[in-house]
């Protein structure tokens, strides 16, 4: 953009400076220096001097046959799938409903700043409050269940395993499902009408429109979700440390909360929490980078036959203009 | 004819059925919370006695008692959170605003590749560099100071790609063009003819920004270990010490206490925010 000779381009280094800056320093850095933690002997309370290992990947090999840490990484993916499974599936069904033509819901806004609020409510109150909520021998769950019969004696939730990771998935399930919900609905509602029109004319059902026309269309969000959902879901922190603390016996023990273990809760095994932390970032990077290859290569094919097709069609008409101007 | 009565009654009995789960779905996310304050008000006592009730008790204050005797000052871990949120919210609304101006507004060779590089780093799992970035601050003695939880905000790369889509979309080159006519420098038409343009991106973003920073717990937890610096989500982390495991209605109103601000924006601005939820998902 040149106008009187004044050159206006460095501007646009001047204001993206203070990003790029504050980037490389505050979160680039600290990612090169935890790869390269990850190789050193750096334990202890309160150091930060550190030499390399002689076998560079021995932090690495410790890592990978510690029991706790295995423990986890089967816990974590368990966990995410668990909440994210009926997330997923009622986010859609409720933007279904939201958007059907034939049912015309009223009070649709009430019913979503309700389902969407625990998803700004802190993620650490709502876990603590509900091991408060399902406590043992009283507590709102267990009081409840006892007034409608549906157990004798109070239950310890806290003690069993299943019971910690259903509640946990719950609360990841519950927390988000809302947020998933509108967003899908906003991509109902961008979707071409006439799709639907069209679809009407011919006489198609409810549920024809909905796997024809809307779950396709909505593709793209569905997998932007999922990506989110997974890099979200595989650092799980908050919600498992103050349910139950990883307990009962690990079982509800993310990965995450392993790495804080690890480093800042009375071991400062620095290094080793690094190298637990490259393994998860080398996952979460594997997994996404699939998914994303998975969509942008469906999208970029259907994108690039199209503008084949719009050549093509040009160079037709092209021609067919020369041939006009010769006769 | 027929046919057509059978079908109205079929919508009708779907229709019922999608407002009873609605309305379930709804009393879900009004009961945890509910429950919560509501036994903020009641005794000890009385909650060990029955913990459900729908009605409010009288016990608010002794609750509150309990609190500032066992040393958890909620109104410390307040203001502590309001700093560092009202801090990150301000500088990652205003840098993310600069940065995405600078890449509509502005013809530079480095302009695409910065680009994508932003693109590249939005979904990059930040909370596993944690052990590099607590060791980069001890070293630069800022273990305990509010600074490495404000300032990693100004680098915001959703941020900046969801204002960017935004600018796009209703910046006019043109409005740029008279302000350097009128002899406004760079940076004085950014702040007063382009700010106030964003102004309804900028204040979704910021409701956003504030949430995340107030909610955070990891990064606080690691790296605050002075009590009088902690923030609200710390705080629930004391709440598993052993002094609280009797007092039933003081853990509720601390937990209440914790989340209280985020009840009043939610209930002042819930449209904003539900609006703002589904613009990020058209952005894409």
């Amino acid at each position: 953009m040149r106008k009187n000779g004044v050159s206006y381009a460095k501007w646009g280094y001047i204001f993206s400076i203070p990003f790029f800056v504050v980037f490389l320093v505050f979160s680039l850095y600290p990612i090169i220096y935890t790869a390269v933690i990850g190789f050193t002997d750096l334990q202890g309370a309160g150091r930060s001097s550190f030499s390399f290992l002689d076998k560079p990947f021995d932090n690495y090999r410790i890592i990978l046959a510690n029991a706790s840490f295995l423990q986890a990484m089967k816990n974590t993916p368990i966990i995410w799938i668990a909440g994210f499974i009926p997330q997923i599936l009622l986010a859609l069904l409720l933007a279904a409903w939201f958007t059907s033509r034939r049912f015309k819901i009223h009070g649709q806004a009430a019913f979503k700043v309700l389902i969407y609020m625990p998803n700004i409510i802190t993620a650490a109150t709502i876990a603590f409050l509900f091991r408060n909520l399902f406590g043992y021998p009283k507590s709102p769950v267990n009081d409840l269940a006892m007034m409608l019969g549906i157990i004798d004696s109070p239950f310890y939730f806290w003690l069993s395993a299943w019971w910690s990771r259903g509640i946990i998935s719950f609360i990841q399930f519950w927390m988000w499902y809302g947020n998933t919900m509108i967003v899908l609905i906003a991509g109902v509602l961008g979707i071409d009408p006439t799709l639907f029109d069209a679809a009407e004319i011919d006489g198609a059902s409810s549920p024809q429109i909905f796997f024809r026309i809307t779950l396709p269309s909505l593709r793209t969000i569905l997998l932007y979700t999922l990506v989110t959902s997974l890099i979200g879901g595989l650092q799980l922190f908050d919600v498992p440390l103050l349910f139950n603390l990883g307990g009962p016996d690990q079982k509800t023990l993310t990965t995450s909360v392993f790495i804080y273990n690890q480093a800042f809760s009375g071991r400062y095994f620095y290094n080793r929490a690094s190298a637990a932390s490259m393994i998860m970032f080398l996952i979460i990077m594997v997994c996404s980078s699939i998914l994303f290859y998975i969509m942008r290569d469906k999208d970029q094919a259907k994108l690039n036959h199209e503008r084949r097709l719009e050549r093509r069609l040009e160079r037709k008409r092209r021609r067919a203009t020369a041939k006009g101007v010769d006769a | 004819m027929k046919k057509q009565k059978s079908l109205k009654a079929r919508t009708r009995v779907v229709k019922t059925v999608i407002y009873i789960v609605c309305i379930f779905l709804s009393l879900l996310s009004i009961m945890p919370f509910y429950t919560m304050f509501i036994n903020a008000t009641r005794g000890t006592y009385e909650i060990q006695s029955n913990s459900i009730s729908l009605i409010p008790s009288t016990y608010l204050i002794s609750n509150w008692k309990v609190l500032i005797n066992k040393n958890f000052n909620p109104a410390i871990g307040f203001m502590n959170s309001m700093i560092i949120a009202v801090g990150a919210t301000v500088l990652s609304v205003y840098f993310s605003s600069l940065t995405a101006y600078g890449l509509v507004a502005y013809q530079w060779k480095w302009r695409q590749p910065f680009f994508t590089f932003i693109m590249a780093v939005l979904m990059i799992p930040t909370q596993l560099s944690i052990i590099g970035f607590f060791q980069f601050m001890y070293k630069l003695g800022l273990t305990n100071k509010y600074l490495p939880l404000i300032v990693p905000a100004a680098a915001s790369p959703a941020m900046v790609f969801f204002m960017r889509q935004y600018l796009l979309a209703t910046l006019s080159l043109d409005i740029v063009n008279s302000a350097r006519i009128d002899g406004a420098g760079e940076i004085r038409t950014f702040n007063t003819i382009i700010l106030p343009i964003m102004k309804p991106a900028v204040a979704t973003q910021a409701i956003f920004a504030f949430v995340g920073s107030w909610n955070n717990l990891f990064t606080p937890l690691v790296l605050l270990t002075d009590r009088k610096k902690y923030t609200m989500p710390i705080m629930v982390n004391l709440l598993r010490g052993d002094i609280y495991r009797t007092e039933y209605g003081s853990v509720y109103l601390a937990l209440s206490l914790t989340v209280l601000p985020l009840f009043i924006i939610y209930f002042i601005l819930s449209r904003h925010i539900i609006g703002g939820v589904a613009l990020g998902a058209l952005k894409e």
